[in-house]
């Protein structure tokens, strides 16, 4: 674990940027708010209502899904990648196995649909 | 002990410090450096009053940032609002711990490597530490409660995680090459072959920068920002300071993105032709200038980009991400693994042949007048009505 050590440096010290840099000149920045200041911007009408109560589109939460099914896919590459040349042709024909459970699978999403964003 | 204390204690420490402070300073001057390159592109001056030519405008917009009033709406969620910065920053730079930089130098008798760590997972740490920095602009679109950032937010999240996928099965194609997924023995491994992995791995480097450019929210792949009809998307409601964090976390992810590209297909820190003996005269450059010349030329492609391409549309920039980057890297993958098959004869065969047809590709390109502007052409009427 001492290798990932760096990491926590790079971390805090990320950290301490921004928070020093709001804290300190919170000192120093004027502060003069006002109700029109403070509403959300809507091209200069006033918000009739609030963001949160409006409904989004399902095609974003389809695509959430969609990319957890693909992403893990690839996190199965990763060590097969890394291993290849002690499988290679054992690997590639098990790979492309793989792959093609993975293509009927996105076929079947494509003509369902699900990738055309309308 | 104070063996220890050294290189694992005050050595990673004082890189962390210098890595993130100059990564903070050359975001500053990669906005001048894009204004005055984006100036020169649509022929007009750009910042030019600030010190000499404008050399001085980065300092300026730093202080008048640092000066300027931290607005928070009044009915925003003000811990996510101030936590959404900080979850974009930190990600961003703490990738910057991986990068290898350049290899092992001397200082004051203390010999470390320029880079603040190697380990055997770093492509993976990269993949998995740039993707946090969603968080960061899903949680600052939701938390201003205003409609533009909750668009810009959600469009945000929908396109990272849409070309989160093809790039890295191009990534793993490079793995299959390399056999390691530490980022300094993917170094080594292109100079024992003697091989830039650019040419076995062309297609994969145009699905990385490709899917690069779309994560890091880049012209033509800006949606989250469109200012034309999003008004900056997710950091709509973001002033001052929090701002500037969003801005350093963009130009430090495009540096990351520049130097993966750089490590995985341009071989890092080598020189052209690794193995090539009458070149060794270019060794007098040293290898960090080899990596930061690579580095900058890719940011320069960045800024080029964004003065050349129009925005995509949001549904072409799902259909390009889904229905043409995601089969055409599976493809890839397959093509890469077969060459493999071969060792290294394999993969140069695969770069000769890849590199011909990216040639008579360009060729063709140049010589074939595009069909649609002959259509253009003849639909024109050739009589001025009286």
């Amino acid at each position: 674990m001492a290798d990932y050590i760096p990491v926590l440096f790079f971390a805090v010290m990320a950290a301490i940027l921004p928070v020093a840099g709001l804290g300190i000149m919170a000192l120093f920045r004027p502060s003069k708010p006002d109700p029109i200041k403070l509403s959300p911007y809507e091209c200069g009408v006033e918000p009739t209502s609030e963001a949160w109560d409006h409904r989004f589109s399902v095609r974003y939460y389809l695509i959430a899904v969609l990319f957890v099914v693909f992403d893990v896919e690839t996190i199965f590459v990763f060590p097969w990648a890394v291993m290849y040349q002690k499988l290679l042709l054992f690997g590639l024909i098990e790979m492309v196995i793989f792959l093609g459970i993975l293509v009927i699978g996105y076929v079947y999403v494509w003509k369902r649909g699900a990738l055309t964003w309308a | 002990m104070s063996e220890s204390i050294l290189y694992y204690g005050v050595i990673p420490a004082i890189k962390a410090v210098v890595i993130v402070l100059v990564m903070a300073t050359a975001a500053g001057v990669l906005t001048l450096f894009e204004r005055r390159l984006l100036a020169l592109l649509q022929v007009r001056k750009g910042p030019n009053r600030v010190g000499w030519e404008g050399s001085l405008q980065w300092v300026a917009d730093t202080f008048k940032l640092l000066f300027k009033e931290d607005i928070v709406p009044a009915k925003a969620d003000k811990v996510v609002h101030y936590l959404a910065p900080l979850f974009i920053i930190i990600p961003a730079m703490t990738v910057f711990a991986v990068l290898p930089w350049g290899p092992e130098v001397s200082f004051f008798g203390i010999k470390t490597p320029l880079y603040a760590m190697d380990v055997n997972i770093g492509l993976l740490f990269v993949l998995a530490v740039t993707t946090i920095g969603i968080y960061g602009v899903i949680l600052a679109g939701w938390s201003s409660n205003s409609k533009y950032s909750l668009i810009g937010g959600l469009r945000s999240a929908a396109q990272l995680i849409s070309y989160e996928v093809p790039m890295g099965f191009a990534v793993a194609a490079i793995i299959v090459m390399g056999q390691t997924l530490s980022l300094v023995e993917i170094i080594e491994a292109q100079k024992r072959m003697g091989l830039w992995f650019i040419f076995p791995g062309l297609v994969a480097f145009f699905l990385y920068f490709v899917s690069g450019v779309a994560e890091t929210n880049r012209t033509p792949f800006d949606l989250p920002e469109a200012e034309s009809e999003l008004v900056a998307g997710f950091h709509t409601e973001y002033s001052g300071f929090k701002w500037s964090m969003f801005f350093l976390s963009e130009y430090a992810n495009m540096v990351t993105v520049s130097a993966i590209a750089t490590t995985l297909f341009f071989g890092g820190w080598l020189r052209p032709f690794p193995n090539v003996a009458f070149l060794s005269f270019l060794d007098f450059i040293p290898p960090i200038i080899w990596f930061l010349l690579k580095v900058s030329f890719f940011m320069f492609v960045y800024i080029w980009f964004r003065g050349t391409f129009p925005r995509y549309r949001f549904d072409q920039l799902m259909a390009l991400g889904w229905k043409f980057l995601i089969p055409l890297s599976l493809g890839n993958i397959v093509l890469v693994a077969i060459a493999a098959l071969w060792g290294k004869t394999g993969l140069t065969v695969l770069g000769t042949i890849l590199t011909i047809a990216f040639a008579a590709g360009i060729f063709l390109a140049f010589r074939v007048p595009p069909k649609r502007l002959t259509v253009i052409e003849k639909s024109r009427p050739t009589e001025v009505p009286a």
